[in-house]
């Protein structure tokens, strides 16, 4: 246990793990009360500043530095210090992007899917999962803003007025990816917010400092919990969930399609689609175990992520994992039932020509490795969960290298072949952007409530109203005649 | 009225309402239960996290929200086909690969995408629209132990303005129906 943890009360994780059809195994463990959760969310934004915590900040920032150092430099000198070059015109830069949208969508999966499937687990992680997407998408976003090169340029990817007289092509799968990239990262921001709003306010009535008063007031908007407003909400929740699900889908769509309707032998097939929102979800998920794991235990939260939380998105990072090794195969089945000899020459490129190390590393990490979560003892074990957590981050960056780079290495002609080599500048960059991510989550932690308090608060079996044995109505006719009558 | 009765008692404005607590969503249900049925229409709850079917408890009309997402849902799927079609049909036609320009399926997916952002913002704006918040102050603030409304008390509050309101009886029904600590606020 950390030395950190100051809540830690009497529980026992197995408890989290009962699998009794007649009862639900408890999402909170310890028997804690509504006062027990708000101290003990809250207390990690109100004690003081801890040194681990500090000296991580550092070093995220120092990271940042790099990453901004590296711009500098691009926009300085042109977009000539990255490595594209014939044939390989998109690399790193659209690998990292990619990468980074696509861990965005298990912050969404948490807010949104499981929100409309009733998954009541998903409460303890939703709000990290959902900040984890908005600073993964601010990450993404740096990619095509730099691959401009000329930045104050950017202003063209809009349909705005300009002195050119002329206007974006709106047939263009890439103004689609502006569009799509663009709300998600808008609608991931409103939907956190919204979340956000409750617990603000009760950061707000707990504040002992004007200045925390004031900068969590302001944010709270005066919310004071009255059921009249909590019916909105609660409206607003689910319209958001509801709408973000079919945008999730379509915003990794979308970015197939930047590939799919090209006519490049390895990109030009229909289960894109599919394909990258499958892995998108499976490196999501994965990123939100490598986050979680270390928060929980940092800030002793066991007793609300519980082994149960783990062993679910474990579940999940399986399932879909499994999916995109499918997706594996069928290319290459495709490839060979298309009869078209570049398709299949680029698919036995891919795995045994110049890349095949990348690809089988890819294959190990995202197909093998994670089909050990098929084992209980492992899919419960924490430090094995993050070890592959970390290995599906590492494959998801190499699958997205892989069909980038290995489809543009070798295409039609074996005259323009060539192998693509990263400069100093693309691995600064794309390290860099961890910098910016960890920055953005630590800051986050520190002082926004990293759990959703009234969401947590709203699973504890003491909040149904029908609980205990009262006197009162069921929900039945009686209320609804009278909410009629009203 | 008061004042033309008895020239003794103290002349002053009606206070805003009556304000107390209970300490379990299962109370707070009932006490509005027993609002309602008493015929209160103008009184609210206020609790640290949505209790689940209170709005029944308190015979509430559902929000009106959906009309206001479904109006701009509307006018986001219009903006955006009128948007593209006249920029790339009318205003300013680009051959690019021979494509057609009136092309409906290349459309689809930012109709779809600025669909959503205009239902998004509308959920998000409607929201805070209809609850009338930002709000700066709410009398029931001033029960000295609504602070915890965001922690782990259910409070509940009546309006003078609702026509069953009277001073004395209303202060006992909350009494009896279990709402501790029952004080009276200014507007």
């Amino acid at each position: 246990m950390s030395a950190l943890t100051h809540h830690a009360g009497p529980y026992d994780q197995a408890e989290s793990l009962r699998d009794d059809p007649r009862e639900r195994a408890p999402l909170v463990l310890g028997g804690k009360g509504f006062h027990d959760l708000s101290e003990q969310v809250s207390d990690i934004v109100e004690r003081r500043m801890v040194k681990p915590w500090l000296l991580l900040l550092i070093a995220a920032i120092s990271l940042f530095l790099v990453l901004q150092g590296s711009l500098a430099k691009l926009v300085a000198v042109g977009v000539g210090t990255w490595g594209n070059n014939h044939p390989v015109g998109w690399a790193w830069d659209i690998t990292g992007f990619v990468f980074w949208i696509g861990i965005g969508h298990a912050g969404t999966l948490i807010s949104a899917i499981l929100f409309l499937f009733r998954q009541k687990w998903r409460t303890s992680i939703n709000r990290a999962a959902e900040a984890m997407t908005l600073f993964a998408v601010a990450c993404a976003l740096i990619y095509p803003a730099f691959h401009i090169g000329r930045v104050w340029m950017a202003y063209y990817l809009f349909p705005l007025p300009n002195q050119m007289n002329m206007w974006v092509n709106f047939r263009s799968p890439l103004l689609w990816d502006v569009f799509a990239v663009n709300t998600y990262g808008t609608v991931s921001l409103l939907f956190w917010f919204l979340g956000l709003v409750p617990d603000l306010a009760t950061l707000r009535d707990r504040a002992t400092t004007k200045a925390r008063q004031v900068a969590y007031g302001i944010f709270a908007l005066g919310w004071r919990g009255s059921h009249r407003h909590w019916l909105t909400y609660e409206k607003a929740y689910l319209i958001l969930a509801g709408i973000s699900t079919p945008l999730v889908l379509s915003v990794h769509t979308i970015v197939s399609f930047d590939f799919a309707t090209s006519v490049l032998p390895g990109w030009h097939t229909t289960i894109f689609p599919p394909y990258f929102v499958a892995g998108a979800v499976f490196s999501g998920f994965a990123m939100v175990n490598t986050l979680m794991i270390l928060a929980r235990r940092a800030y002793g939260l066991e007793n609300l992520i519980t082994v149960r939380h783990i062993e679910n998105m474990n579940k999940i990072i399986m399932a879909t994992g499994t999916m995109v090794g499918y997706a594996y195969g069928m290319e290459f089945f495709i490839a060979w039932y298309s009869g078209s000899s570049y398709e299949k020459y680029t698919f036995i490129a891919r795995a045994f020509g110049p890349y095949a190390w990348a690809y089988w590393t890819m294959v190990t990490c995202n197909v093998l490795i994670p089909q050990l979560f098929w084992i209980q003892k492992v899919r419960r074990n924490i430090l094995i969960t993050f070890i592959i957590s970390i290995f599906v981050n590492i494959g998801m960056w190499f699958e997205r290298f892989v069909i980038i780079v290995t489809s543009l290495s070798r295409d039609f002609l074996p005259s323009s072949w060539g192998y693509f080599r990263p400069t100093i500048i693309d691995i600064s960059t794309f390290t860099g952007t961890f910098g910016l991510f960890f920055t953005l989550f630590l800051l986050f932690i520190r002082y926004l409530p990293m759990i959703a308090l009234s969401e947590v608060k709203g699973v504890l079996p003491a909040a149904d109203p029908h609980g205990h044995a009262h006197g009162h109505d069921d929900h039945g006719h009686a209320a609804q005649e009278a909410a009629h009558h009203a | 009225m008061r004042e033309a009765q008895n020239e003794t008692v103290l002349v002053r404005d009606p206070p805003w309402g009556l304000v107390g607590y209970v300490s379990s969503p299962a109370e707070i249900y009932h006490a509005c239960e027993a609002l309602r049925d008493a015929g209160y229409k103008r009184f609210d709850a206020y609790t640290p996290f949505p209790v689940h079917g209170l709005e029944k408890a308190m015979g509430l009309k559902p929000s009106r929200l959906p009309f206001i997402v479904f109006g701009a849902a509307l006018t986001g799927a219009t903006a955006a086909l009128s948007m593209m079609i006249w920029m790339n049909v009318i205003d300013y036609p680009m051959n690019i690969g021979g494509k057609p320009y009136m092309t409906l399926p290349s459309y689809v997916p930012i109709t779809f995408e600025l669909t959503i952002l205009f239902s998004a913002f509308a959920a998000f704006f409607g929201t805070w629209g209809l609850s009338g918040l930002p709000k700066y102050f709410d009398p029931v603030m001033q029960h000295p132990l609504f602070g915890r409304a965001s922690d782990d008390l259910f409070f509940i509050s009546v309006q003078s303005d609702d026509p069953n309101f009277d001073y004395h009886k209303t202060s006992s029904f909350l009494a009896g129906l279990g709402v501790k600590d029952v004080q009276e606020v200014q507007p």
